[in-house]
Formats: C-alpha cells, structure tokens, sequence
C-alpha cells in the first residue's frame, strides 16, 4: 500500500480526533449495557422486592452486651433461618461465655458449649468473686475485610450496602479466608465444601425485615441498624452509649457495635 | 506483525467474554448476580410486625408487662409460612418444661437485673403457668 502524503495526513488526522472520542465514549457504552443488564436483572420474575436500592443501606448491627442473657435464641434460629450445617463447629453466629478472674483480666475462661445453640449450663459459683456475661457473635460485617482480600477467585465480597457475602457458585473452598478472619466467622460447609458464614440475612432485611437473630433476641440485645438512615435509632444507641468493636486494632471496619464490651473479650 | 497484534486483541476480548461471568465487575471484583442468589432464600421466620394483624387480642393482653417487648417468634418458633398462609402451618404451643427456664433459670453470667430463678426452689417443680401467664408473666395481671 502506497500513500501519498496528503491522504496520509488526512488519515492520520482523522484517527487523532476519532480515537480520543471512541476513548472517552467506550466506559459510558459499557456501563449502560451494565445499567440494563441490571435493570433487567432486578425485575425479571422471582426477584425478591425489586424496589430494594442497594446504594441507599449501609447495614450494621449493634449488641448490648448488659441485656444479653446466654439464651441461645439467637442461635437456634439462625440455624433454622439459614439452613446453617448441623454440629458443634458450625455457626453463623455463637454466644460465648466469659468468666475473668477480677486479678487476671488477661486471662479469661470462656465457653460457648455447642455454640450456645442449648443455653449454658451453670458452672461457676456466685461467690467467687469473678465477673461473668456472654458475648454473642457474628461476622463483623467488616468494611475492610481481611477475607475479601485473600479470596483469590472474587467468590467473597462487600456488598454495596455493606455485607460481606459468599458467591457459593465460585468459592473453591480453598480455606483462605477462614485463616484470614480473625473473629472465627467463617467455615467450610460439610454439605457442600465451600464456606458459610453470617449474611446479616439478607434475603430478609433486603425485603425490609429484620434479621433472624434480632427477630428473636428476647430481651433486644441485638439490633440490625442502617447507617445511611439518618432516622434508624442505631445513630442513637451509638451515641448513647459506649460502643467498640471486636479487636479495634485490626483496623477491619467492623461493623458490629458492642456496647459494654470487657476489654477481656477476643 | 499488524494482523498478530488485531489477532491477539480479539482473542483477548473474544476469551474474555466467554470467561468472565455476566455481572462481574458492575459493582466490584465479584458476579454481581451473587448479590441475587443471597436474596433468593425463603423466609423461614415472619415479619414479626405481621402477627398482631390478626392475633391483636395477644397484643392487647401483653401490654404494659414485662413481656410486651418480646417478638412473637421468640417462644412460638419459626412461622413464616403461618404468616402467608395461616392454615399452611399450624404453630405448635412451645414445650412449657422448657420455655420459661431457657431465660429465666439463675445463672451467674446472666445481667443481675434480669429476673431469674432457680426453678426447683421457686415453684418446688409446679408448672409456671399455676402463676404466671406468659403473655402477661406479672402474677397480678394473670388469670
């Protein structure tokens, strides 16, 4: 092929202008093939309440340590709601047990027998001087979770509302992120072989439910709360009380708040 | 060397539409699909908003006691199908041996200022209901 110098500057010229725009035109293209695609996604039958907007939750749950009383309700019917494996290590959520030495806080004893699915049975005595509460726990719905991080086939997430999920069709149940959390939140389903944890059940609060555990939590020590909701009363149990989170120090967004939480408790 | 470089780019793109699932990277480095299949799961336990729309007489008896807090679901169990469909389920009242002791049984760990017993000294083994309803536990408020 021979050009000439004109008709080659005119190519060239042609291509300087077109590229750019084609440049600047592809992301927007392929974002609204992305915007129909999911459009379509939300309404097509056997969407669960398609006027769901993920982009306007940011979910969180706080936990009132002084109104927990190791029932074990919180326990039950999350294994109920969510189809949770049958068996002492297998929990999306647990209530533990703790017993601190007044002289030792470093030290504490802790139990959480069958994950508290049958209660606690009494083992100390009220005269001994410790101090003793219960502590239930979940997955920290953590903003910056470790686990996201390790999964090496994007098979765990945060979603854009804030719950940490599990896609179970591409987890290879390679154990990484069950290493990498440090609150023990995670598992490899017997059933299946890939891991299970804690979804703050979203199939109910994406339907404007609470969850499970919240449901069934006596005494209200639990409570599922949106931050991005100015009017959700988390905003005011978070400033009427003392909250932390679990091991602060990890810096993992976590988004499960404790009020009255010892420093004993891991 | 022109028609490697074309070649290359639509292998490039031609694999990358076969490989990569539908949805992934809309939200994040994930199918966003996966966001679906979280929602799809039955309800098991109701809305606990949605009892008192036919039980308000339950509503009714169980206010101002201590008990009027407490969801529904707590003691009666798991009635998301009762709550769709009231003659799918019928729910079973719960075990008394068990209901009242699974909170209210002494034990140490337990917040002082949650009423607790030990039930063999409270009742010497006489089925709680003799005393308290539980719907309305305050002895004076029961029948």
């Amino acid at each position: 092929m021979s050009l000439r110098r004109r008709e080659f500057l005119q190519l060239a010229g042609k291509l300087l202008i077109l590229t750019p725009a084609a440049a600047a035109a592809w992301p927007r293209l392929v974002q609204g093939a992305a915007e129909a695609a999911a459009t379509a996604g939300s309404t097509a039958p056997g969407a669960a309440g398609s006027a769901y907007d993920q982009a306007a939750h940011w979910w969180a749950m706080a936990i009132d340590i002084d109104k927990c009383i190791g029932c074990g309700n919180c326990v039950r019917s999350c294994k109920t709601e969510n189809d949770v494996a049958v068996g002492p290590q297998y929990f999306r959520t647990w209530v533990e047990r703790y017993h601190v030495p007044p002289d030792d806080p470093e030290h504490p004893e802790v139990d959480s027998p069958n994950g508290g699915l049958d209660g606690f049975p009494e083992k100390y005595r009220a005269d001994d001087r410790a101090k003793s509460f219960f502590v239930p726990k979940l997955c920290n719905q953590c903003a910056h979770s470790p686990c996201v991080q390790v999964c090496p086939v994007g098979a765990t997430f945060v979603s854009p509302d804030g719950v940490v999920l599990v896609d179970k069709s591409y987890c290879l149940g390679c154990r990484y992120c069950v290493q990498a959390c440090p609150y023990g939140c995670r598992f490899i389903d017997p059933r299946k072989h890939v891991v299970d944890k804690c979804t703050l059940c979203y199939h109910r609060i994406t339907r404007g439910l609470t969850t499970a555990c919240c449901e069934t939590c006596p005494t209200g020590a639990r409570r599922l709360g949106d931050l991005k909701d100015p009017r959700d009363p988390i905003h005011e149990f978070l400033r009427g009380h003392k909250v932390t989170v679990l091991k602060p120090s990890m810096a993992t967004g976590a988004k499960v708040f404790y009020a009255g939480l010892d420093g004993s408790v891991r | 060397m022109a028609a490697l470089f074309v070649g290359g780019t639509l292998l490039f793109f031609g694999l990358s539409r076969l490989m990569v699932p539908p949805g992934y990277g809309e939200f994040g480095h994930y199918r966003a699909g996966a966001l679906d299949d979280a929602r799809q799961r039955p309800l098991v336990f109701a809305d606990g908003n949605a009892c008192g729309g036919c039980h308000d007489d339950i509503v009714t008896a169980r206010q101002g006691s201590k008990h009027a807090q407490v969801r529904c679901q707590a003691c009666h169990g798991a009635l998301a199908a009762h709550a769709e469909d009231p003659s799918a389920q019928t729910p079973q009242l719960p075990d008394p041996v068990k209901l009242c002791v699974t909170c209210h049984t002494q034990l140490v760990g337990r917040p002082a200022t949650f009423p607790q017993v030990d039930p063999a000294d409270h009742s010497g083994g006489a089925p709680c209901r003799n005393c308290h309803n539980p719907h309305h536990p305050e002895p004076e408020g029961s029948s």
